[in-house]
C-alpha cells in the first residue's frame, strides 16, 4: 500500500467510524449502524472513574463499538508509549492493561492481526519487557514488534508542511488497515505535554532531526500527515512533571480518566485541560489546529462525557 | 575408568566449556540470565586470579582450584576449561578433514621453552609493574572472548538480521533485527592477529600456540613439572610403535626414547586412546626415581629481562600520550574530554585498568552497546578495555548487568539501589552549541532522556530570537551520575551541545528530592 492509498483508507476508516457511530448519551441502548442518520456523531468521548479495561469498553461502546473501525480480516497496528524502562506504575508508559484490552476488542471483531510496537528511548527489549506490555499483548493474542531497527522504516514524502518535507515511518504503520494510537498522557520536558500528536514520534526513525529542526512545528506537520483511526489517551495515572521519564512513582497521580477521538487535536487539547494546562499554551496544538490537522476548540466539539 | 575413556570423558568437558563460554559471547537476545556467567567462568585462570587479587573471596577462587588441578593431574585446563585450547582442537579437528590422509599428523619436536617463558615472564613484570597490558595480549580466554565478540558476533548477527528481513517480507515478525552499532575496525587488529596466528599453527602444529605464545600455558607447564600423577611411558607395555607420537598435538611424546615431556603435555588423552598396548599411564610421581632435568640457566634470559625493563619504560612513557576525546562547540575551541569514563561498579579508571582483561564479555552483556572496546582512551597500556561510548548508546538507568558478568572484578558487583548514585562522571553544557540558543527553539531532548532530571528545562529568553515560551537545560550535577543519556541524545549537527566529563575516581551522587504532589478527585467534573 503506497502513502496515498493509506491515507485514504485512515481517512476512510474515519468516515466510516462517523457514519456509523451509534446514540450518544446511552450508551447502553447501542442503535445499529446507520440507524440515526441525524444525530451528529461524537468528536470525542471522555471517560472517569473506572480501570483502565473499562473505561475504554465504555468509551468505544458510544463511539458504536470496536467493529465501527476494525473490519473481519483486517490488519490494526496499535502504538502504545513503550518508550521507557520503568514498571507499570510509574506511568511512563502506556497501561498494559489498556493495551491488552483494545488488542482483545480488536481480535472479537475478527482482526487478522494486531501489531504493536513502539520505537523507544531506553533499550527496547528491556521497556517491552518492564513496562509489562509485551507480556500484555502476547497474552491478548497480538504480536508484539521490533521498532528499533532502521530497516523497518520506509522514507515517506510530506507535503504543504511548514519544517517536515519527509520522514522515515515504520512500515506497520504505512502498511496496516487500521492505526489504534495509545498514548498515555504525561508531563513532558522537551514538548512541554506528551499525548496523541507527541507519541507519533514514536512511529519515525529519526527523532534528532525534529529537535534539531523546531520540535513544535514538526510534531504539527506530521500530524497534518498521519492520522490514527482513532486515539485512545491513557489517562489513568498521570506524570505530572519530571516527564517524559520520572525520576519516581511521587511524580505521578491517579486521575483514572481516558479519552477517544479520532481527532488527534482534540484528544490532545482535551488531555491538555485535564492535564491543568490550556491547549493554546502548548505550542504544537495550537499551530497543529491553525494547520486543519483537528480542532482544538472543545466548546465547539460534540463530546460525551461519561463517568462511572 | 579406563584409560581409554579419558579421551572421550575430555572431549566431552571440553566441549560443555566451549559452548557455554561461547554462548555468554554471542547471546545477544539477553535471554539468559547475567548472573549464569558467573558459574560458567568460575574456573578460567587469568579473569579469577585478578579478581582474587583485589577480592581475597571464595567467589574469586577459580584459579586455586585449577592450579591444584594442575599440581595433581597436568595442564587439565588447558584441555578442557580453556576455551580458546578447544578452539585450536576444533580447528585442527575441521583441518584435518580436509588434508590427505594417511599423512602423518603430529612428531615430537623440542620445547621452545625460551620463547614460552619469556612470554610469561614478560607478562608477570608488566603485571607486577602494575599493568594489565600483556596479561590482556596473552590471556586464551579474554583473546578467546573477543574472538567471539568482535568477529562471530558480529557475522550472527548479519546472518539474524538477514533471516528477519527474509522472514518480515512475509510478515513474520518472530526473529528481530538487531542494530548492530559497530566496533572501531582497528581494534579489530588484534583478534585477528590471533586468529589467524591460531588458524595456522592450530592446523599444523597442533598446540604449539599453548606452547610458545600462551602464558598460561608456560605457567601451567612449568607447575607440571611438580605434579604428582604424570603421564608417563610404561617400558615394560610399551613397544615403541609411535602410534602415540602421531596423535601427540603438543608433539611432547618422543616414541623412541620412550620420553614424555609433561611439562608440554594438554592432558588430551588422545595417547591413551591411540596406544594398542595400554602403554601409557598416569604416574605417581612422589616414589619413583623421577629426575628433572635440569633447567638450562642461559644469560639471554638476563638480557631479556632487562630488555623488557626497558621497554616497560617505554611503555609508561607511551602509556600518558592518551587520545583527546573531542567535543567542540560549534565553529569555536574545542572541549576536551579529559578521561575516559569507565563504567558503575569500577570504583575509578585505576582499578578499572589495573583489573580488566579485556575480555569484551560486558560488551557482548551490555543492552545499549555503550560500553565499547578503547582504543587510546585509557591510554596505550589501556588498550581493548571497554569504556563508556555515549556515542554508541548510553547506561541504561535501571542496569547493571556489565556488574553481574565481569569475571576479573574490573566491574565489581553492585546492588542495582547503589549503582542508581554512582556518579561515572558529570554532566557539561554548551550553550553555544544548544539548537535553543543557535535556532530559537524547544528541543530538550537531553532533559527527556536525564533519569534523575539533573538536566531540566528552565524558561529562557533568547536575545536573537522572540520565540515565546523558550526553555534551555540547566544542569545540577549534585545528582548527574553520568550515564550518558542526554549527550547521545543531544541533537546537534555536527558537535554535541551537552556531554558527559570522567569522574576519574567515580563519587556518589545526591538523590532527586522528592516532593509530594497533591491528590486529584477522580470523582469531579471533566474540565471541558
Amino acid at each position: 500500500m503506497d502513502r496515498r492509498e493509506f491515507i485514504k483508507k485512515s481517512v476512510g476508516a474515519g468516515i466510516a467510524a462517523g457514519a456509523f457511530m451509534s446514540v450518544g448519551g446511552f450508551p447502553n441502548i447501542i442503535a445499529k449502524p446507520g440507524t440515526n442518520p441525524t444525530f451528529k456523531p461524537y468528536d470525542l468521548v471522555a471517560v472517569r472513574g473506572g480501570e483502565p479495561g473499562a473505561m475504554f469498553d465504555k468509551g468505544i461502546e458510544s463511539l458504536g463499538g470496536i467493529k465501527q473501525f476494525v473490519k473481519p480480516n483486517q490488519t490494526v497496528v496499535v502504538k502504545p508509549n513503550i518508550g521507557w524502562d520503568t514498571s507499570p506504575e510509574r506511568a511512563a508508559n502506556t497501561n498494559p492493561e489498556l493495551v491488552a484490552r483494545i488488542i482483545q476488542q480488536c481480535k472479537n471483531a475478527g482482526a487478522k492481526d494486531v501489531y504493536v510496537f513502539d520505537h523507544t528511548c531506553d533499550t527496547w527489549t528491556r521497556t517491552y519487557k518492564n513496562s509489562g506490555i509485551e507480556k500484555a499483548v502476547n497474552d491478548a493474542g497480538g504480536t508484539i514488534v521490533s521498532g528499533d531497527s532502521e530497516g523497518y522504516y520506509q522514507e515517506v514524502e510530506i507535503k504543504g508542511t511548514k519544517k517536515l518535507k519527509s520522514a522515515k515511518v515504520h512500515e506497520l504503520i504505512l502498511n496496516s488497515d487500521v492505526f489504534i494510537n495509545v498514548p498515555v498522557l504525561k508531563h513532558h520536558s522537551s514538548a512541554s505535554l506528551t499525548v496523541a500528536m507527541k507519541n507519533l514520534m514514536g512511529v519515525v526513525w529519526d527523532r534528532r532531526f525534529w529537535h534539531r529542526n523546531d520540535l513544535h512545528q514538526c510534531i504539527a506537520d506530521y500530524a497534518t500527515y498521519n492520522k490514527p483511526t482513532l486515539n485512545v489517551v491513557d489517562a489513568y495515572a498521570v506524570m505530572k512533571r519530571n516527564g517524559p521519564r520520572g525520576v519516581s512513582q511521587a511524580d505521578v497521580v491517579t486521575m483514572k480518566s481516558l479519552l477517544i477521538s479520532t481527532d488527534m487535536v482534540a484528544a490532545d487539547a482535551a488531555a491538555a485541560k485535564m492535564f491543568g494546562v490550556e491547549p493554546d499554551q502548548i505550542p504544537y496544538i495550537k499551530i497543529a489546529h491553525e494547520m486543519k490537522a483537528g480542532r482544538m476548540d472543545l466548546e465547539n466539539l460534540n463530546i460525551d462525557r461519561i463517568k462511572i | 575408568m579406563k584409560p581409554a575413556l579419558l579421551k572421550k570423558f575430555r572431549v566431552v568437558i571440553s566441549l560443555l566449556f566451549f559452548v557455554f563460554t561461547a554462548i555468554l559471547f554471542l547471546d545477544f537476545s539477553f535471554s539468559l540470565p547475567s548472573e549464569i556467567s558467573g558459574t560458567v567462568l568460575y574456573l578460567q585462570l587469568v579473569p579469577s586470579l585478578v579478581k582474587f587479587l583485589q577480592l581475597v573471596a571464595l567467589s574469586a577462587a577459580g584459579f586455586i582450584f585449577v592450579m591444584a588441578l594442575t599440581l595433581l593431574f597436568g595442564r587439565v585446563y588447558c584441555s578442557t576449561i580453556c576455551p580458546l585450547g578447544t578452539l585450536q582442537d576444533v580447528i585442527s579437528y575441521i583441518s584435518k578433514k580436509f588434508k590427505k590422509k594417511k599423512k602423518r599428523r603430529f612428531v615430537f619436536s623440542h620445547a621452545n621453552n625460551r620463547l614460552r617463558y619469556s612470554i610469561l615472564l614478560l607478562t608477570i613484570i608488566v603485571f607486577v609493574s602494575g599493568s594489565l597490558f600483556a596479561v590482556n595480549l596473552f590471556d586464551p580466554y579474554s583473546n578467546f572472548g573477543r574472538i567471539v565478540n568482535n568477529l562471530a558476533r558480529p557475522v550472527m548477527l548479519g546472518i539474524n538480521n538477514a533471516l528477519a528481513f527474509a522472514l518480515e517480507s512475509i510478515n513474520i515478525y518472530l526473529i528481530y533485527p538487531v542494530e548492530f552499532k559497530g566496533l572501531d575496525i582497528t581494534l579489530l587488529i588484534v583478534p585477528i592477529v590471533i586468529l589467524g596466528l591460531l588458524l595456522w599453527l592450530a592446523s599444523t602444529k597442533g598446540r604449539l600456540y599453548c606452547n610458545t605464545v600462551c602464558p598460561v600455558g608456560a605457567l601451567l607447564g612449568f607447575m607440571s613439572k611438580f605434579s604428582l600423577f604424570k603421564i608417563v611411558v610404561d617400558e615394560k607395555s610399551c613397544t615403541g610403535c609411535g602410534a602415540c607420537e602421531k596423535v601427540c598435538k603438543s608433539s611432547c611424546i618422543e616414541s623412541k626414547n620412550k620420553y614424555v615431556d609433561f611439562t608440554r603435555c594438554v592432558s588430551c588423552f588422545n595417547c591413551f586412546d591411540s596406544c594398542p598396548t595400554n602403554g601409557l599411564k598416569y604416574e605417581f610421581a612422589l616414589k619413583p626415581k623421577v629426575k628433572f632435568k635440569d633447567v638450562e640457566i642461559d644469560l639471554s634470559k638476563r638480557n631479556f629481562i632487562s630488555s623488557t625493563l626497558v621497554y616497560l619504560f617505554g611503555l609508561t612513557t607511551l602509556a600518558k600520550a592518551q587520545k583527546q576525546i573531542e567535543v567542540y562547540k560549534d565553529n569555536t575551541v574545542p572541549v576536551i574530554k579529559k578521561n575516559a569514563v569507565s563504567p558503575p561498579g569500577s570504583i575509578s579508571i585505576d582499578h578499572f585498568t589495573d583489573s580488566c582483561t579485556a575480555c569484551h564479555l560486558c560488551v557482548s552483556a551490555c543492552p545499549t552497546q555503550v560500553l565499547q572496546p578503547s582504543f587510546l582512551e585509557y591510554g596505550f597500556l589501556g588498550m581493548l578495555q571497554p569504556h563508556m561510548d555515549n556515542k554508541s548508546g548510553f547506561c541504561n538507568f535501571e542496569c547493571k548487568i556489565c556488574s553481574d558478568v565481569c569475571p576479573s572484578g574490573a566491574i565489581l558487583p553492585v546492588k542495582l539501589d547503589d549503582k542508581k548514585l554512582i556518579q561515572i562522571g558529570k554532566v557539561n553544557f554548551i550553550k553555544e552549541n544548544c539548537v535553543v540558543e543557535t535556532q530559537g527553539t524547544d528541543c530538550g531532548a537531553c532533559s527527556e532522556h536525564c533519569p534523575t532530571k539533573a538536566v531540566k528545562m528552565e524558561p529562557y529568553v533568547n536575545p536573537n530570537f522572540p520565540t515565546p515560551n523558550l526553555r534551555i537545560p540547566t544542569i545540577n550535577d549534585e545528582i548527574c551520575v553520568g550515564c550518558g543519556a542526554c549527550e547521545f541524545a543531544c541533537p546537534t549537527k555536527p558537535y554535541k551541545a551537552i556531554y558527559v566529563e570522567s569522574n576519574p575516581v567515580h563519587l556518589t551522587a545526591k538523590k532527586p528530592e522528592v516532593e509530594e504532589l497533591e491528590p486529584v478527585d477522580t470523582e469531579e467534573d471533566f474540565p471541558f
